[in-house]
């Protein structure tokens, strides 16, 4: 495992909080991944071009023409909480 | 019992006003109710709408001949694909109680073939896990075993179907999650090819190898089933605009001359014997019935679960980031928006998915992007580079679909990287874009649980690898063969 690899800082970086047995555990385990993941450095990838997708598209384009979407109402349903047909979050500016 | 039928023994059935669809899903639910107490492939289902269905589909039968091949035919989902109306939830508690504002394409194609589309299908949480142990609702069991997995994460498909709680199903795979609970549960799995099949309204988890795809009774039915969900989507960008072709049609028993690869490279150390055993009887069979086979090489195939798990998890961390607690879901309050997301993805996502955010968020943070994901996407170049020198040579390359039969429940769920190892031989197919498919090839013996033969085929290569498997299947019983459920 890489020993820079420090998990409260990428945790954080994901949004994520971890409990301290999550933290050591998912640590240990991660390491022994990581470790694993290692192998690919044997081998030589020098000009051998990246794959992003399997099936290269590119430029896929559609008209630029307004269609039918949710309605207000509908995009809301599922919000854990909503205000004046607007998402409602914790005060973000002071 | 109609819900033991095949697709096209229960679609001749009803085309002939012999029995009705109401009497299908009635016999469907009836099953569910006898064995899903045991199984828990189903996380959830409405059994009137489900009726109502096949109440409206009788009506179409008895008005006039419809041309619909899969009129009043009862299909399940799993639990990752969108059904306007119902509820999904990806077997996670982040969702709450979503219910989906549309359906997926897939959906809009099965309802326009006339299924009957019903119930939420359990899986790993967010498709992520190899037992289907990983849902947030309880696990699914082995129909052959109850104190084993049915593999995952399309685990509630493949029980569902092998337990004939209804005609067939949908699933979906990014490194073998329909092929590999397929082989372990003994039914037919097919994943396309990358692009064949629309992934509008399938959450996503590495979009650049997830695929939809069906699980079902026998070959022509997975035949039947692709047919219906393929086909170019201007809702999804990445789908291919390429003709689809009658699949069923294909299945003609022909298979001289077609060259079939075998490489040396899936015949590792860990590969039970009678795993090993089962398949080269298959190779066999093959052989006499007029297929050719050929030694080839996949010289990166070590390297493949490497880079999957690279790959797969920098863009899951990249796609989850959208359950934050805002738009949809559960939530856990915080004083904060940052406390509020952080809160909210602790609580509400399970160990493997914060693991593989975690992993995925690491191969891409500044400093280590090219030395992890670049470099897993170099790989993936050579080994689809090894796929298409391959198909050079031949029409579709056979392997075991996994290297045991189910392992039993928590055996591997405390070691994520046994778990990831036991997907070694699907997952090349997904970094390369290419279709595969897993039918079942025989059974080890004490206890009998099924062993699953899986062939790769070229990119759109699906009616080759349909026909080898249709002609392997009629000279064979395999498929027939029933789980001691009752």
């Amino acid at each position: 495992m890489p020993s820079d690899f420090n998990i409260q800082y990428v945790a954080h970086l994901a949004r994520l909080s971890l409990s301290p047995a999550e933290e050591q555990q998912f640590g240990a385990q991660l390491g022994g991944i990581l470790g694993y993941i290692e192998k690919l450095k044997e081998l030589d990838v020098t000009g051998i071009e990246p794959t992003a997708h399997a099936v290269p598209l590119v430029n896929v384009f559609r008209p630029d023409l307004a269609g039918p979407s949710l309605s207000n109402e509908e995009a809301l349903r599922n919000a854990p909480a909503k205000s004046g047909g607007l998402f409602l979050v914790p005060k973000i500016v002071e | 019992m109609l819900n033991q039928l095949t697709i096209s023994q229960l679609a001749g059935q009803l085309a002939r006003r012999e029995v009705s669809s109401r009497q299908a899903m009635r016999d469907c639910l009836d099953q569910i109710q006898r064995v899903d107490g045991r199984l828990h492939a189903f996380l959830s289902f409405d059994a009137a709408d489900a009726l109502a269905q096949a109440d409206r589909a009788d009506q179409a039968l008895a008005a006039a001949p419809s041309g619909r091949p899969l009129l009043g035919v009862p299909i399940a989902i799993k639990d990752v694909i969108a059904v306007q109306g119902q509820p999904l939830r990806c077997a996670s508690k982040i969702l709450g109680n979503f219910i989906s504002p549309y359906s997926a394409t897939v959906i809009d194609k099965l309802q326009a073939a006339g299924a009957v589309v019903f119930g939420r299908l359990n899986m790993d949480e967010f498709a992520m896990g190899s037992s289907t142990e990983n849902s947030a609702f309880g696990p699914t069991s082995n129909p052959w075993d109850p104190g084993r997995i049915p593999g995952g994460s399309s685990g509630g498909s493949a029980a569902a179907v092998v337990a004939d709680e209804c005609l067939a199903a949908l699933g979906s795979d990014t490194g073998g999650s329909i092929r590999q609970p397929a082989a372990l549960c003994g039914c037919v799995g097919l994943k396309p090819t990358y692009g064949r099949v629309s992934r509008y309204g399938l959450v996503a988890f590495a979009s650049s190898l997830d695929q939809i795809g069906p699980l079902a009774k026998d070959v022509r039915d997975a035949a039947l089933l692709l047919h219906a969900i393929s086909g170019a989507d201007p809702r999804d960008s990445t789908s291919v605009p390429q003709a689809v072709p009658d699949y069923a049609a294909a299945l003609n028993g022909d298979i001289k001359g077609l060259k079939i690869g075998l490489a040396s490279q899936y015949m590792i150390g860990g590969l039970d014997p009678r795993v090993a055993a089962a398949v080269q009887a298959a190779v066999k069979q093959l052989e006499k019935l007029g297929a050719e086979i050929v030694e080839i090489s996949l010289p990166h195939t070590e390297y493949a679960v490497a880079a999957y798990y690279i790959i797969a998890t920098a863009e899951a961390s990249a796609n989850l980031a959208r359950f934050d607690g805002v738009r949809y879901g559960a939530r856990v309050d915080g004083a904060d928006p940052i406390e509020l997301y952080l809160k909210t993805r602790g609580a509400g996502f399970g160990p493997e998915v914060k693991r593989r955010i975690i992993l995925g968020t690491y191969v891409l943070s500044s400093g280590y992007y090219d030395a992890y994901y670049l470099r897993a996407q170099k790989v993936r170049t050579l080994i689809r580079r090894d796929f298409l020198q391959a198909f050079a040579k031949v029409d579709a390359i056979a392997t075991p679909t996994t290297p045991t039969a189910a392992f039993r429940a928590g055996e591997k769920s405390g070691d994520p990287l046994q778990m990831y190892l036991s997907d070694i031989f699907t997952i090349s197919c997904n970094l390369a874009g290419i279709c595969g498919l897993s039918l079942p090839c025989g059974f080890t013996s004490d206890p009998k649980l099924p062993i699953g033969l899986q062939l790769l085929g070229k990119p759109f290569g699906e009616e080759t690898i349909l026909r080898i498997a249709h002609a392997y299947e009629q000279s064979t019983d395999w498929h027939q063969q029933k789980p001691p459920l009752s």
